[in-house]
């Protein structure tokens, strides 16, 4: 009797305060219903705070994992071989990535050319332009093409794109940078004309009133007032759809070409980071140098991507204060 | 409208008229503009998918759907990606779905607030950018590497599930916390615990956010294809309802992608275009299966 009751008395003491008091005296036995309810409780509480702790935990060690394999390379390679040689051949112990970092860097670039000028066009229309209807249409509509995998749109580039990029150009090079940022155009043009859209339609009204009050007419209201204004929920939307083309690795793999070469010409086959990895991971040992320097790469775009985030914060805090 | 003010005094009469007129033209243009080239952008992501199931659909059987895969010859069907797509949707699920929710609950309603919390938060949001290659690294750096069990099922529905858990926790905890607050007060009043309040009041009026949410996780799930070859592998055991968690997984998604640019058999196209009008449909099956009964609800409601 003595060692239950003061294993109950800390449960009810905590219970009671939480729940600000609603549970009244039980009867007193050990299992009674009020019991029940407050162990239920704390143990969810429990569980509650266990997953958010594991979802940090996942977070830790893939940053551990990564780090530990990649940082491996510099045993063999000095980090300005790494970072600036221009020469991948794992087959002669040489391993220069800047191929793929710059690959990377300039798809993403190319893609966001593309891409953002489209998609705010769009998400202007979907917020101010668009009758009520057809907007009820669309917005689902771009929600659902967020969800088709990205292996669909690598295969479409792959059968449809490039073959007529070849009759384009009328020559025998499809594939390389401009087929895989268009591909990616397609992919990342769903996500921020959506963020973009609710950006603007979250701009308050008084804004677009007065602006037409002024005699504004819609294209003035829109440029110079209400796109301003949703500036920072646009810059949010950009930096998203960047993440994601920085990170995309199917639909990129299916029609850059995959050889390992300065992507300073639009069709030349090239490879960025993530497609490089693909690639060869599954091909080599690992514990060999030629593993250790795609953990690197690996790591590089983990760094990348989490940068992403700090900027997205900064964003977002800066249109909180707005 | 600055310019037609200032302008106005030495310029002729009619200044401010042409400056209107100009201003209506570039307004009507804009419109035209910004229809034209949404109509076609729209249109044309909508006909290319429409291209995927139109070139796969009408060519299905079920003979291609069941059949096992071939390596050399013509004729080989889905039927174990396909499986392994569902096999490992659920069992991913089944982690990503109860350990996002209560992440999500946790930060939506226990969480104090304070900078630990909100480092939690960044840690969340982090890991919801993370690449899903880099998912597949850590698959093979803790499955295949340090557990030794080589490619299987079981590593890739983790590696998948490890993706999904950050989005399934956002999801949650913005369903939650979407909740008016009187709903909340109101079951405390009625005397509810905590835990009844959550599972009685906030998860069912929260619903229709956190299946939307299960819904984006799973069709990431059955499309994703980066995590599965580098954690599971780009071949099946080649047997139907294989339900051996450590047999080689590759699911249709990765099928797609091993039959369009690695394999060597000869009716590669055809398998390739049923196999995405396939993948398509099914993520296509989710949405309405899932989203519509909510839209009629949420219609409803208003």
């Amino acid at each position: 009797m003595q060692l239950e009751s003061s294993a109950q008395r800390p449960i009810i003491g905590t219970g009671a305060s939480e729940l600000g008091g609603s549970i009244k005296a039980g009867s007193g036995k050990k299992f009674d219903r009020k019991n029940r309810l407050l162990i239920y409780n704390r143990f969810f509480k429990i569980a509650c705070i266990a997953s958010a702790v594991f979802v940090c935990l996942v977070l830790f060690s893939i940053l551990f994992f990564m780090f530990r394999t990649g940082v491996l390379t510099f045993q063999d390679v000095s980090p300005m071989t790494f970072f600036f040689s221009t020469d991948w051949s794992p087959e002669n112990e040489s391993y220069g990535a800047f191929v793929f970092i710059f690959g990377t860097f300039a798809l993403t670039l190319l893609t966001l050319v593309i891409s953002v000028p489209l998609s705010v066009i769009i998400a202007v229309f979907l917020a101010e332009v668009a009758p009520k209807w057809l907007r009820n249409i669309l917005r689902p509509v771009l929600d659902l093409l967020v969800g088709i995998p990205s292996v669909v749109y690598g295969f479409l580039g792959l059968t449809i794109l490039i073959p007529l990029l070849r009759d384009l150009t009328g020559t025998n090079m499809g594939d390389g940078i401009l087929a895989a940022a268009i591909v990616l155009t397609i992919m990342v043009l769903p996500t921020i004309s959506r963020i973009s859209d609710d950006a603007i339609s979250v701009v308050p009204r008084k804004y677009r009133d007065a602006s037409y009050a002024l005699g504004a007419t819609r294209f003035q209201t829109i440029f110079k007032v209400i796109v301003p204004a949703a500036r920072s929920g646009i810059m949010y939307a950009v930096i998203l759809g960047m993440a994601r083309a920085i990170g995309e690795t199917m639909a990129v793999v299916m029609v850059i070409g995959n050889t390992p070469q300065l992507a300073d010409a639009l069709f030349k086959p090239t490879s960025v980071l993530t497609s490089n990895i693909v690639m060869q991971i599954a091909n080599v040992p690992f514990d060999s140098t030629w593993n250790n320097a795609l953990y690197m790469m690996g790591f590089l775009l983990l760094i990348i991507s989490l940068l992403m985030i700090v900027l997205v914060r900064m964003f977002q805090r800066k249109g909180a204060q707005q | 409208m600055n310019m037609a003010t200032t302008n106005a005094p030495n310029a002729p009469k009619n200044a401010f008229r042409s400056e209107k007129n100009l201003n209506h033209v570039k307004n009507r243009f804009f419109t035209v503009f910004v229809w034209g080239i949404s109509a076609i952008i729209v249109l044309f992501i909508l006909a290319l998918l429409f291209l995927i199931l139109e070139k796969g659909l009408p060519s299905l059987s079920w003979g291609f759907i069941m059949g096992l895969p071939s390596e050399m010859e013509e004729g080989g069907g889905i039927g174990p990606a396909l499986f392994n797509s569902f096999y490992m949707l659920v069992i991913s699920l089944l982690i990503s779905i109860p350990l996002g929710m209560a992440a999500g609950i946790y930060l939506a309603e226990f969480a104090p607030n304070n900078k630990l919390i909100g480092f939690v938060r960044v840690c969340v949001e982090g890991l919801a950018s993370v690449p899903s290659i880099i998912f597949g690294l850590f698959g093979i750096a803790l499955f295949v590497e340090m557990l030794g069990i080589g490619l299987t099922i079981i590593g890739g529905a983790v590696s998948l599930a490890f993706l999904n858990l950050p989005v399934m926790t956002r999801v949650t905890e913005e369903a939650i916390r979407a909740v008016p607050k009187e709903l909340k007060q109101a079951s405390f009043a009625l005397g509810a615990t905590h835990l009844q309040t959550i599972r009685r009041a906030l998860i069912p009026t929260a619903i229709s956010g956190i299946v939307t949410g299960i819904c984006l996780v799973a069709g990431r799930a059955f499309g994703e294809s980066a995590v599965i070859i580098l954690t599971a592998g780009v071949s099946t055991s080649g047997e139907m309802w294989d339900f051996n968690l450590f047999s080689p997984g590759a699911t249709l998604a990765v099928h797609l992608w091993y039959v369009q640019s690695e394999a060597i058999v000869p009716d590669a196209v055809s398998i390739s275009d049923k196999a995405a009008a396939v993948l398509v449909f099914v993520i296509l099956m989710f949405n309405i299966v899932f989203r519509i009964p909510l839209w009629i609800k949420d219609r409803k409601n208003r």
